[in-house]
């Protein structure tokens, strides 16, 4: 249990730490990088507590997409353009660091799941609903998840496809002067409309 | 020495309030008001995930996977946002964001 109680005290301090430094980081990279940073932890604290599933959502849609968006973002529009343009090296000991403490984190929560401690209680969350302590973290959250919450399990979905085509027509831009190929009047070209037959008199040209 | 319900709860407390300093202190860059709406939103969900094990109930995780569900949606419809901000003005600066006169 004392191997338990060091990994929530490293990733508590860790995440508190790291979400301090986004805040008062000067370069919006380095405050991306320390969001990673405090999303990972949080991501063990997660483990810790016996919500494996969840944890595992965590690292990948907020360090796999949203992290990665908001990199994307930072780095397209021009904020300290000057000092992005410096280059790799620049990011090399920040991101050591950031590669360093998740390399440390992840070992310490796979050492506490080994020795057997990795929740925060005794022997394991159980719920009162989903199966009781036999069944996996993840198959507890799907019993319920797709049976008693099913509806806003749908209405969740919708979100996300809101969300997704407002990002699309947000972002969308239409440009004049492009030449895009026209599906429609491609399929509807006819031998009859793509053929001119001209009799052409000798001695002279084609009208345009 | 056991970690309880009230670790989890201080962690989560410490992180929403630097998640709304953030928010203050950063009045001008409106990329960094999004991450401190993040990491509040992650002070949430640590507070449903820990009372969820420590009250026996599963739906604690399931009301934060939709929490997680609603922060994502927040941070594509806010980028997208701040890229058009950022093509009509030519810089990402809020505070003086009075076009409308609000």
């Amino acid at each position: 249990m004392v191997l338990q109680a060091i990994a929530f005290w490293m990733l508590a301090l860790t995440t508190v730490f790291a979400a301090l430094a986004v805040i008062s980081a000067r370069n919006p990279v380095h405050s991306v990088l320390f969001l990673i940073t405090a999303f990972f932890s949080a991501a063990g604290l997660f483990v810790l507590l016996g919500a494996e599933f969840l944890a595992m959502i965590l690292v990948v849609v907020y360090v796999g997409a949203v992290a990665v968006l908001f990199l994307f973002v930072v780095m397209m529009l021009d904020v300290d353009f000057v000092a992005l343009r410096q280059g790799f090296a620049r990011y090399l000991p920040i991101g050591g660091i950031v590669a360093a403490v998740l390399t440390v984190e992840m070992a310490l929560v796979a050492a506490s799941v080994v020795s057997g401690g990795a929740t925060a209680l005794s022997n394991g969350p159980q719920y009162h609903r989903g199966g009781g302590a036999s069944v996996t973290n993840a198959e507890a959250i799907g019993r319920v998840l797709y049976t008693d919450y099913i509806y806003l399990f749908q209405a969740a979905g919708f979100v996300l496809l809101v969300a997704m085509i407002g990002a699309i027509v947000l972002t969308l831009k239409h440009r004049e002067g492009v030449k895009r190929q026209d599906v429609g009047a491609q399929v509807g070209r006819t031998p009859a409309k793509g053929m001119r037959l001209v009799d052409i008199k000798s001695g002279t040209g084609i009208d345009p | 020495m056991t970690i309880g319900l009230l670790h989890y709860l201080a962690v989560a407390a410490v992180l929403f309030t630097i998640g709304v300093l953030g928010i203050f202190v950063n009045r001008k860059n409106v990329i960094v008001i999004l991450m401190s709406i993040e990491l509040i939103l992650l002070a949430v969900n640590i507070n449903l995930v820990s009372f969820s094990v420590f009250l026996h109930d599963v739906v604690g995780q399931i009301f934060a996977l939709f929490v997680l569900t609603v922060a994502a949606a927040e941070a594509a419809v806010g980028l997208a946002i701040l890229v058009t901000f950022f093509r009509n003005r030519g810089d990402i600066a809020v505070d003086d964001a009075s076009v409308m006169r609000g």
